[in-house]
């Protein structure tokens, strides 16, 4: 099993992503530089945290026309496994790989800080370890720009489809405006596309796999990979 | 060809949610502006464009805005082409 994680200029999670995936898939892990054509054979990609080309003209928007985004869009396109946290769903959006976008956060706020997570969704590639309801209890965030925004069509389509994944929510579980750090439209904190190959999520699960970090509830999504990788 | 200085006028999508711009008028407010409603803030990209005419580089600069220039989810764009000048600001 070998997965790539994607480095662009001004990405900074992509060591812990790195890490996560060693560590909790036991896989092999490789960069992928933003100016490569080549995935290496890589069995999934993620497109790591940060603030990729300084997040000029919008978060993400030039990352997705850098020349490895050919690459991890024709990945995907084809079926391929691909994670976006942060930066990374933000770039998935503009790439147009998932749907709506990633506006300025409601409060203009730069938000850092554990958020709990309900789980709308468990099924492969990314979710099939934790189960529907389940809380996801202080996974980080840290965004300026991670208030997801799409036209109300779009997010019936979502809702309908079963593609929110996650949803803010308080220690319980409840979906609530006080839970919502961002201003989410209906609390969404990460989607899959039509095919659920692809993921995108605000929250970092690779800085929630160890105890020293606080929480370890972002291990299961790890696990889904995992497993869902070594059926295929 | 011609120089064509293109000026691309990016604005949040009406219905958006537009914090910055509240967060602007509210400023305006407590400094005794008043009367002073709708408060958006959006972005200039101003640049040369050597093209044939004015309709082509019109429609080079609306390919550009669908493309990279503003995100169709949040964001209307407008385009406004003028010859000569260069992109002096």
């Amino acid at each position: 099993m070998k997965i790539g994680v994607v480095t662009f200029p001004g990405s900074n999670c992509d060591y812990d992503c790195y890490k996560a995936v060693q560590e909790v898939l036991g896989a092999d892990a490789v960069y992928l530089w933003h100016k490569e054509h080549d995935l290496q054979g890589v069995d999934a990609v993620f497109l790591p945290g940060g603030f990729s080309y300084g997040d000029y003209l919008r978060a993400g928007a030039i990352a997705a026309h850098s020349p490895i985004m050919r690459e991890v869009i024709a990945f995907a396109t084809e079926g391929g496994t691909v994670a976006g946290v942060c930066n990374g769903f933000q770039i998935l959006c503009e790439a147009g790989l998932l749907p709506g976008a990633l506006i300025r956060n409601r409060s203009l706020k730069f938000r850092s800080r554990p958020v709990h997570l309900r789980v709308e969704q468990s099924a492969p590639p990314f979710t099939s370890a934790y189960r529907v309801g389940q809380v996801l209890r202080s996974v980080p965030i840290a965004h300026g720009e991670g208030c997801y925004a799409a036209d109300e069509h779009v997010l019936d389509g979502l809702e309908a489809e079963g593609r929110v994944v996650f949803r803010y929510c308080d220690v319980d579980g409840g979906v609530t405006a006080e839970a919502n750090p961002n201003g989410s439209a209906r609390g969404i904190a990460g989607i899959v596309n039509t095919a659920g190959n692809v993921l995108g999520m605000m929250p970092h699960p690779e800085r929630a796999v160890d105890p020293l970090l606080g929480s370890t509830d972002g291990r299961g999504l790890f696990r889904s990979l995992a497993d869902h990788l070594v059926r295929a | 060809m011609t120089d064509f200085r293109v000026e691309v006028r990016v604005t949040p999508r009406r219905g958006i949610l537009d914090p910055q711009g509240k967060a602007v008028g509210g400023a305006l407010a407590s400094l005794g502006f008043a009367g002073v409603t709708e408060v958006h803030v959006g972005r200039l990209i101003v640049f040369t464009l050597a093209a044939e005419s004015t309709e082509q580089a019109r429609e080079r600069a609306d390919a550009m805005c669908r493309q990279l220039l503003a995100n169709p989810v949040t964001e209307d764009y407008d385009v406004r082409v003028a010859e000569g000048e260069g992109s002096g600001r």
